[in-house]
């Protein structure tokens, strides 16, 4: 199967601290490809690269469409990665615009798909240009996501008053409404409860079943193992296993640094004796 | 005897209300552990505690004191701690700014132990000493909120969330710290999280929380036998 994305030797430095050091990955066409690691391993710092929030100091990160046409993000700023290249993103801490509704959040995401439509919508004072069609389509789009998370009878309820889980769902939901190749989720799973987490799940095969590839940081080990195709465990910058699910939980070097031994559900003491508080 | 104890309490955000006539107890040397949805109310029950905002009715006491209208700098000095959720960290402080500004209410006598003892349970935090806080992965961040919520030496410390974003292996090494200070130190601790099956292995007792209510209580293990808490907060967990 041909690959999504490429990250060839990408290295990050801020000042001293080398956060990504000569990192290499493939990420497969309509795969999940997930990327997990120790706290401060640089998962995010990985993703900032990709989406344009960071210029990697040094490598390369090479982007293909299913129909050919590549992109070298490394050198394009982040709304062209977005517009062009089509990579979308959620973040590790929630952010919606709070003080806007539900449907304007998706709305917002389909920003570029009305813009061309500005010279037209002055004509359409008139009664012509495509304007109303085109906005008539971003809200269709918008409520059509808005069923799907179920979300619907909030459309117009401001998205910061909705819990946490759901504020998680629309995140994603406003990422797809620009109509990504590339996904790219950044602990999309963290703060929800089990049942959340399994309807996320749910929600990302969904996602990857209409075609679109998914890149995804996560701690949630249940959710990771059961949807993701391929995984690459980072550590201080640098890859240290890349496999299948199956592989990566029996990897000695990923049990060591990440997952720890025996039932998930253990609780471990810490590290050596003593305690914290007087 | 309670070390904490909610009678009745209600809070509001504007015309919202968000807690609904809670009562809950927490005895000297317990940990209990508060679950419920995304929504119920857990975090707002874990902040009216420390005041802010303050409940609009009802009564909190704290060691046999009225701490209900009491200022939240006040209840901390009480000896009281929380590790709040979502990492309020002082991002453009360094990680030993922030673990001083923990440390601050028991005016520094302990300092260098304490932070020791932080190091020992986050040894990232170590490495890091000299950073900002706003330039450590979240993971970090999440570590760096709770070293300094246990660097005031704390009786009582209230816990939002503490696995939030953490990798397995540091969930676990937080889960085993919680109940060694809870064994060999006393220290009472009271727990909100998602992950409900670790939590309520882990706590002596449970509170579920509905829209602002409490619905039941009982001890962890009880808790965690009872098929509506098993379809309500545990399914899909295994």
């Amino acid at each position: 199967m041909t690959e999504i994305l490429a990250v060839t030797d990408l290295t990050m430095r801020f000042g001293g601290l080398t956060a990504v050091n000569a990192l290499s990955f493939l990420a497969r066409q309509g795969e999940i490809t997930s990327v997990i690691g120790p706290n401060g391993a640089g998962k995010t710092t990985v993703f900032n690269c990709i989406t344009g929030f960071y210029r990697p100091t040094s490598g390369r990160i090479a982007l293909t469409h299913p129909d050919g046409v590549a992109f070298e993000l490394q050198t394009l700023p982040g709304h062209r990665i977005a517009r062009r290249a089509r990579v979308a993103r959620t973040f590790q801490n929630i952010r919606l615009f709070a003080g806007m509704t539900v449907l304007e959040n998706l709305l917002v995401a389909q920003h570029n798909l009305l813009m061309p439509n500005v010279a037209s919508g002055l004509l359409s004072v008139f009664g012509l240009g495509g304007y109303a069609r085109a906005e008539t389509l971003a809200i269709t789009q918008a409520r059509a996501w808005l069923t799907r998370i179920g979300l619907l009878a909030r459309a117009d309820d401001p998205a910061g008053a909705l819990p946490y889980g759901d504020q998680r769902r629309l995140e994603i939901a406003r990422a797809m409404c620009t109509g990504p190749v590339l996904l790219c989720l950044d602990e999309p799973a963290a703060g929800l409860n089990p049942r959340e987490s399994d309807a996320l799940a749910s929600l990302l095969k969904s996602i990857q079943a209409d075609g679109c590839s998914i890149l995804l940081i996560e701690h949630d080990m249940g959710v990771v193992m059961r949807i993701s195709d391929h995984i690459v465990v980072l550590d201080h910058g640098k890859p240290i296993a890349d496999g299948t699910p199956a592989d990566i939980r029996a990897d000695p070097a990923v049990i060591a640094a990440y997952l720890g031994e025996g039932d998930e559900d253990d609780v471990d003491a810490p590290m050596g004796s003593g305690g914290i508080a007087a | 005897m309670s070390l904490l104890k909610l009678e009745g309490v209600t809070a509001f955000y504007g015309a919202i209300q968000a807690l609904r006539g809670v009562d809950l107890d927490v005895a000297q040397g317990e940990i209990v552990t508060l679950i419920g949805a995304n929504g119920a109310g857990k975090s707002t029950l874990m902040m009216t505690i420390c005041g802010s905002p303050h409940a609009r009715d009802g009564r909190i006491t704290y060691d046999g004191t009225d701490i209900t209208q009491a200022p939240t700098h006040e209840i901390m000095r009480m000896g009281m701690a929380q590790a709040p959720e979502g990492r309020r960290i002082f991002a453009r402080m360094t990680v030993q700014e922030n673990l001083l500004m923990g440390a601050e209410v028991v005016q520094m006598r302990n300092y260098e132990r304490l932070r020791d003892q932080v190091f020992h349970l986050f040894p990232r935090l170590k490495e890091r000493l000299t950073q900002r806080g706003g330039t450590l992965s979240g993971g970090e961040q999440q570590m760096l909120a709770i070293g300094r919520a246990l660097m005031s030496q704390p009786r009582l410390l209230l816990l939002d969330e503490p696995s939030l974003g953490l990798a397995p292996l540091v969930v676990r090494q937080i889960f085993g710290a919680i109940r060694q200070l809870n064994q060999d130190e006393g220290l009472t601790v009271l727990l909100v999280e998602q992950n409900a099956y670790q939590a309520l292995r882990l706590a002596h007792r449970g509170y579920v929380l509905v829209n602002g209510a409490i619905t039941m209580a009982g001890p962890g293990a009880e808790l965690l036998a009872r098929p509506e808490i098993r379809a309500a907060y545990l399914e899909g967990a295994h």
